[in-house]
């Protein structure tokens, strides 16, 4: 393999990985803090994608489109874990497990029923619609680099927020000892929504920063969402430093296996997963 | 995060004798039901072989799988490898065969899960099913995404003499019938054994199991392993009764189907994973006869269960007995 | 003079940069009460979590009837001879006494749970296989008092009821060695007073490690005592010599219940 193809392979696995991450740090921060085991995230990425390929289109700018599309996916996080989530926390994980598989149904049909069965492009930006040349021959997409530069943005936002505001402190205390924070006078129920909403919301604007490159397809969830949930036994529950390098790695180890050696390469990743295992049953980072 | 689940164990008289005129029920049905419905309730026979083998995992062990289907579909893909193109198979080889197949997969698999707990579990069955699922996806010499097909039914004969011939719609209907018992009686046997007390146990309290000496890793490898092969009993017949089988057979919908039948009918006593079976077989077919977009209705149904009846139909019977239980208690 | 059943030297658990449990060592003999004492966070249930196997030590080492455990996963230890109550009741919720204490008993069978004879036993008959199970329970039950009590579900029982299902399940593994972790905690005065009759019957047959926050029942019943402050040990010996011990009274015995 030359150095050109190298980078390439390299770019795309990093690229991967980041929004693998930032359906995980959702997924594990919904599960480290609140409990509950949610089968339904990958919906959000495609609520996400299919927001990205209404709004583009309404708006005539996808820049638009992800900011409506994230302030509308959170409104929806807020409102789903006010009707339904927040009743679910102390309940057994095989009733979220059942409530969470019922609410993947209803969303791929609200889907069916809103934008229909059709897969969908989604125009790049004109703004992003150039490449890098490497060599003569191959060159690098402008717009993946962006997609890796907002997650990258993103990452950073949320180490910000969860370690240095009062926010994020008061998710902290939550996490490590709820009764005790809540005698302190932190609003839990207020931290649960918030987290879930940006759940939710992360996952959404990974769909929609995704979409102009990977299509707006029915079930798009669900291949997303084994991935996702590969990456947080990984990591660890609950650790999203843990999502982070779980999914930079399963992101490098799927890229070039599926170069290498790609008649196993659709099994290299859960390879990784059971070696982990062996070593620590409760992933790399648990907390 | 969970309660230990009391389970109804002991059948009461009304479930009894639900059982047994259903059984009669079952007995009678191909002589009343056209042929379309026979085929039907067939397929709801080998869910109920399905279900049950996952109660013992879930109900019984308290474990929740998310990948139970990657057994009944190995079994289903070794009937398809087994069966020539254009002749039968001996049944009497190639289930066992089979069964052991997905019990080997199961065994496999398990002992990189059992080391794993509460939602680590859940989520590690689901990627090694996802994987397997993978497996027969991406590989066209295992048939890809569009499938094997089986042409030929298994050929019962034994040195020549045919005893039945699973090619007939009743006949099979019945061999799936009398497995159906069987498993059903082997497995009530299993609960009230050691194996089965201990299993109870693990659910009810792993950490008091093992300061008593119980290696429970052992324990729960077992039944996942049983649990995989009674589930590649169910993929067989499967197998042998569509003519086909494809990757969606050891898809997560599958195992979520599965999880839904055992919790509908009540778990931990097989009983109640045979109604679930056969309710939610029913309750698809009927929502898919009332609209396409059947899949709202279903997801709607399985969220209410869940937010009003989470112990399923025979556990609500099951409540009353446990209270009246408690009640004779205090007075004891 | 005989080997202890249980010898423990300088045990030392760690958590991050704070030491639970620091350089404690401790003996039980068969006929023996040994009881532990100190004040609340003093580490006296983390020691007790050391040795049945429940934490792995940082450092120091654990022999049990003369074979190195350290560091053995709490099944072993327990199949070696050791058992172990709980502070906060440790029970089968949902079952009934008998069922408790059946499957504590049927621990000691030989464990091979791929072995098809252990599927196919109905351990609600009384077999022969079933009838060493049988004498393990019965003498539990007996013991523990709980005969007219065998078919009360766990769940619905009294306080002093679930601690005395704690103990029996602890027995019907037949033990030599004893750790009890607040056996009378939240118990009335007439249950207190049979607790205490139970575990001097218990006394002559079994090497007891007892945790304990009633004085009066600590020196009626122990033969040794060590006393625990921080996670170390402040004093060492018979009641006698440690109730003279200027240091103890100090740091612990001043505050009377």
């Amino acid at each position: 393999m030359d150095f050109a193809t190298f980078l390439i392979q390299l770019l795309n696995s990093v690229q991967y990985g980041l929004l693998l991450f930032m359906l995980a740090a959702g997924l594990t921060l919904i599960f480290g803090i609140m409990g509950v085991v949610n089968l339904a995230h990958g919906s959000f990425y495609m609520l996400g994608a299919y927001l990205a390929y209404s709004l583009s289109g309404h708006f005539g700018s996808l820049a638009l489109a992800i900011l409506g599309g994230a302030l509308l996916s959170v409104v929806f996080g807020l409102a789903l874990e006010w009707l339904l989530f927040r009743h679910f926390y102390h309940r057994d994980h095989l009733d979220q497990v059942l409530l969470t598989f019922g609410l993947i149904y209803i969303f791929e049909e609200l889907r069916s029923i809103l934008w229909g069965d059709d897969v969908h492009g989604v125009p790049i930006p004109q703004m992003l619609d150039w490449s890098i040349p490497l060599t003569d021959t191959l060159s690098y997409p402008a717009y993946r680099l962006f997609i890796s530069g907002v997650c990258i943005v993103l990452a950073v936002a949320l180490y910000l927020l969860i370690s240095k505001t009062r926010l994020g402190m008061k998710i902290r205390a939550g996490a490590f000892n709820r009764s005790m924070a809540e005698s302190l006078g932190v609003n839990i129920k207020l931290i649960h929504a918030v987290v879930f909403a940006l759940g939710v919301g992360l996952a959404a604007v990974a769909g929609m920063v995704a979409a102009p490159v990977s299509s707006v397809y029915p079930n798009m969830g669900s291949s997303v969402l084994i991935m996702c949930f590969v990456v947080v036994v990984i990591g660890g529950i609950g650790s999203v430093r843990g999502a982070l390098i779980a999914a930079l790695l399963v992101g490098f180890v799927d890229t070039f296996g599926k170069v290498l050696l790609p008649s196993v390469a659709g099994m290299l990743v859960y390879m990784l997963m059971a070696a982990v295992l062996l070593w620590k049953p409760e992933g790399l980072f648990k907390q | 995060m969970s309660t230990p689940r009391s389970n109804l164990e002991v059948l009461p008289r009304s479930a009894q004798l639900v059982l047994v005129l259903g059984l009669v029920a079952l007995l009678a049905f191909p002589f009343v039901g056209s042929d379309f419905y026979v085929q039907m309730v067939t397929r709801m026979m080998i869910m109920a072989i399905f279900a049950m083998s996952l109660d013992l995992l879930q109900g019984v062990t308290g474990l929740v799988s998310l990948g139970h289907a990657a057994y009944f579909g190995v079994a289903g893909y070794a009937l398809a490898f087994l069966t020539p193109a254009d002749a039968p198979v001996s049944l009497w080889w190639t289930l066992p065969l089979a069964v052991a197949g997905a019990g080997l997969a199961a065994l496999v698999i398990g002992f990189f899960v059992v080391r794993t707990h509460g939602i680590y579990f859940i989520m590690v069955t689901m990627a090694f099913a996802q994987m397997v699922f993978y497996l027969f996806f991406d590989n066209k010499a295992l048939g890809g995404s569009d499938g094997l097909y089986i042409n030929f039914r298994p050929d019962a004969s034994v040195f020549g003499w045919l005893p039945f011939d699973l090619e007939g719609r009743r006949t099979f209907y019945y061999f799936t019938l009398a497995l159906v018992v069987i498993v059903y009686a082997l497995l009530r046997r299993l609960l009230w054994s050691p194996l089965g007390r201990a299993l109870a146990g693990i659910r009810i309290n792993e950490h008091r199991m093992r300061a008593m000496g119980f290696g429970t890793q052992g324990y729960k490898l077992t039944a996942f392993t049983l649990a995989g092969a009674l589930a590649g009993l169910a993929g067989y017949l499967w197998g042998a009764q569509t003519g086909y089988v494809n990757p969606e057979l050891m898809g997560f919908h599958m195992s979520a189907h599965a999880i839904m039948m055992v919790i509908l009918g009540g778990m931990g006593n097989f009983a109640g994973a045979i109604v679930g079976a056969f309710a939610f077989e029913y309750l698809l077919h009927v929502f898919k006869d009332i609209t396409k977009h059947w899949q709202l209705l279903m997801g709607g149904f399985i969220v209410l269960v869940v937010v009003a009846a989470p112990r399923g139909l025979l556990g609500m019977l099951g409540q009353r007995r446990a209270d009246k239980a408690q009640e004779d208690s205090h007075h004891g | 003079m005989a080997d202890a059943l249980l010898s423990a030297r300088q045990l030392t658990k760690r958590f991050g940069g704070l030491a639970a449990v620091n350089g404690v060592s401790v003996d039980l003999w068969r006929g023996q009460i040994h009881a532990v004492i100190g004040p609340n966070g003093a580490g006296k249930s983390t020691l007790t979590n050391l040795l049945s196997g429940d934490l792995p030590p940082t450092s120091g080492t654990v022999l049990l009837g003369g074979t190195e455990v350290t560091g053995w996963a709490p099944e072993r230890i327990s199949r070696h001879g050791l058992g172990r109550s709980y502070q906060k009741t440790n029970i089968f919720l949902p079952l009934t006494v008998h069922e408790n204490v059946r499957l504590a008993a049927q621990s000691r069978d030989p464990q091979q749970p791929w072995h098809p004879l252990r599927w196919w036993q109905d351990t609600r008959t009384a077999t022969i296989k079933n009838r060493a199970i049988s004498a393990r329970l019965e003498s539990a039950i007996e013991l523990s008092g709980l005969q007219n009590r065998r078919t009360a579900i766990a769940g619905a029982m009294s306080h002093g009821e679930q601690r005395q299902l704690e103990i029996a399940m602890t027995l019907a593994t037949e033990p030599q060695v004893l750790l009890l972790d607040e056996p009378l905690a939240g118990m009335g005065v007439a249950e207190a007073e049979r607790m205490v009759e139970l575990l001097q019957r218990l006394k002559p047959a079994h090497a007891i490690m007892l945790v304990e926050h009633d004085m009066d029942a600590v020196f009626a019943l122990a033969d040794r005592l060590t006393v625990m402050v921080n996670g170390e040990v402040i004093a060492h010996g018979t009641p006698a010599e440690v109730r003279a011990d200027t240091g103890v009274q100090a740091a612990y015995l001043g505050e009377d219940h």
